[in-house]
């Protein structure tokens, strides 16, 4: 207690809501994540890099990145689009389709999996017509960018809407009446103003990707060095008992997300910064 | 002045032919960028949604109800209630705890409490079952000890229930500590000063006024308590009837080419997810309404 030093408060429950909270905190998240550390502290340095750095290992790195990359990229872009439509805008059907942004988030990822091969499969709804003009998506690098950017689609649109809402009039005002035209409003004005949120979602969508699991197995084939996820390797790794190979690979992931959230809240505090002055 | 407050009356926008103001894009680029939107989401989020429920319902209503009533489907509707009948307590517990600790008091390390009850959301699903057989597992720490006092955690109902409890873990804590923070706690020192004990105050005054954040919590909780599938894989053991879940099942249907049986039971999880979507927006609306309420008053 003396490192955690309160200042005076009438109100009672201090040291039993903050003992609960440290108790659960440690039990559920942190000695089991711990668990993984302290496992991969055990292997030799060269086993290490033989389990996380094999060329199956390394292609399937290659693709979780680059798949994750194209669906945050095509996130950002059509996210400040949908935002912009959702928050300036007006037309009927706004309301539903607002609530319906969040579908991502509310629909199990196995469920979007299975959904989405129903679509791009050989025989399925666009697939059928897709693939005879030689465009195959299921089954391919372009299955996992597809399931990976349905499951980022939220990220961007709801970092930026509240951003847009709060956005002066008097800004683009003072731009117009200063004899910029639109263009050169979005372009110096809106933009530079937006771009923290936007940067945010980005990574946040881009740091969701990177995760996934459910969505993307379905769709994308598992063929080992060509359509292989990171986390599929895990579950194939546990899966041949293989417990240290699995819990190396897992420990540069999470050193990876780690990484990204220190970075998003770096962002974070940057744009609040940036805000105020 | 005066000129601002005309202008802003007569609305330029209602004359036709008035020139656009400056927050105003022209027609033409309303329309595109609308469309543009509605194209993308209608591509992205109502296509797979139609593709649900067209392929569960692809062999007829009979074929799709036959699959619901499944003894195997119904084992694993019941495993997931229970999961989430276990997890989302927890969490709720835990995050009115933290949010009060957090908002109500101050002290070191604060920021980095909030930052580590974040940690599970930037974790990988298939970590978060990961780590738990890295604990429980015959291997793990605890293996030999839970494998000579006969106790199943992986493979078995507890195992998914912590994985579960994992993955939700941030939910409530983070819907509350920012609610929480922005009351301030005028309203518990007057109940405090005016003789309340310390549970009085938090069930007569705290919890009335986080109840929508709370609720809201829970929903988001417990959706995706119903729906996890990476973490629960890891630790399940895939056994039928007995440790799986409904997404669980949806994979196993899936993968012996019973389409129509994997639909059916997605189909559910898919109404379970816009039935969320529903309440998420009833509860924001409410939640709107009652903070405007408490600032007119």
């Amino acid at each position: 207690m003396s490192l955690l030093r309160k200042q005076h408060s009438v109100l009672p429950g201090f040291g039993l809501s903050l003992g609960f909270t440290l108790a659960y905190l440690g039990l559920i998240v942190l000695v089991p994540l711990s668990a993984a550390f302290l496992k991969t502290a055990g292997m030799s340095w060269a086993d290490f890099v033989a389990a996380v750095a094999s060329p199956r290992v390394m292609a399937a790195y290659r693709l979780s990145f680059f798949a994750s990359l194209a669906a945050a990229s095509v996130n950002a872009f059509f996210g400040l689009i949908v935002a912009w439509v959702l928050v300036r805008y007006a037309f009927p059907g706004k309301r539903i389709l607002d609530a319906l942004v969040d579908l991502p988030f509310a629909l199990p990822t196995a469920v979007a999996g299975i959904a989405l091969t129903a679509i791009y499969a050989k025989n399925g709804w666009l697939g059928q017509w897709l693939e005879p003009q030689g465009v195959k998506i299921a089954f391919t690098e372009i299955g996992v960018f597809v399931a990976l950017t349905f499951i980022g689609l939220p990220f961007v649109v709801r970092t930026l809407q509240p951003v847009l809402e709060e956005l002066q009039p008097e800004l683009e005002e003072a731009a117009a009446s200063l004899g910029a035209n639109r263009w050169q409003t979005i372009a110096r004005v809106l933009l530079p103003e937006l771009f923290p949120a936007l940067l945010t979602g980005f990574a946040l969508s881009f740091a969701r990707a990177l995760g996934e699991y459910g969505s993307v197995v379905f769709i994308s084939g598992n063929m080992p060095m060509r359509t292989e996820i990171v986390p599929l390797l895990i579950i194939t790794k546990l899966e041949q008992y293989d417990y240290r190979g699995a819990t190396a690979i897992a420990v540069v992931m999470l050193t990876a997300s780690f990484g990204l959230l220190l970075l998003i809240n770096l962002i974070q505090k940057w744009s609040r910064r940036h805000h105020r002055v | 002045m005066a000129v601002v407050v005309t202008s802003t009356l007569v609305k330029p926008r209602a004359l036709a032919g008035a020139p656009l103001r400056a927050t105003q894009d022209p027609r033409w680029v309303r329309w595109l960028l609308t469309g543009i939107a509605l194209g993308f989401l209608a591509f992205f989020l109502l296509l797979p949604l139609a593709a649900v429920f067209g392929e569960a319902l692809r062999r007829g209503v009979g074929a799709y109800f036959a699959a619901v009533g499944d003894a195997d489907a119904l084992a694993s509707v019941k495993l997931t209630l229970i999961a989430a009948l276990i997890s989302v307590p927890a969490n709720v517990v835990f995050g009115v705890a933290a949010a009060w600790c957090i908002a109500k008091y101050s002290f070191r390390g604060k920021s980095l409490l909030t930052t580590l009850i974040d940690l599970p959301f930037a974790v990988s699903p298939v970590i978060s079952g990961l780590i738990y057989v890295l604990v429980f597992g015959a291997q793990g720490w605890l293996g030999p000890w839970l494998i000579e006092h006969d106790v199943k955690i992986i493979f078995a109902v507890p195992g998914i229930v912590l994985a579960t409890t994992f993955v939700t873990f941030p939910f409530v804590a983070r819907e509350l500590i920012p609610l929480m923070q922005a009351q301030g706690s005028e309203e518990e020192y007057a109940a405090i000063t005016l003789g309340a004990n310390g549970w009085q105050t938090f069930w007569r005054v705290t919890l009335p006024n986080i109840k929508w954040g709370l609720l809201y919590g829970v929903i988001l909780c417990n959706a995706r308590a119903m729906g996890e599938f990476g973490a629960v894989s890891v630790v399940s053991g895939h056994i039928r009837g007995e440790t799986n879940t409904m997404p669980l099942h949806v994979e196993i249907l899936y993968n012996e080419y019973n389409f129509v049986g994997a639909f059916a039971v997605a189909s559910l999880l898919a109404v379970l997810a816009l039935v969320t979507l529903v309440l998420k927006s009833i509860v924001e609306w409410r939640h709107a309404h009652a903070h405007v309420q408490a600032h007119a008053r």
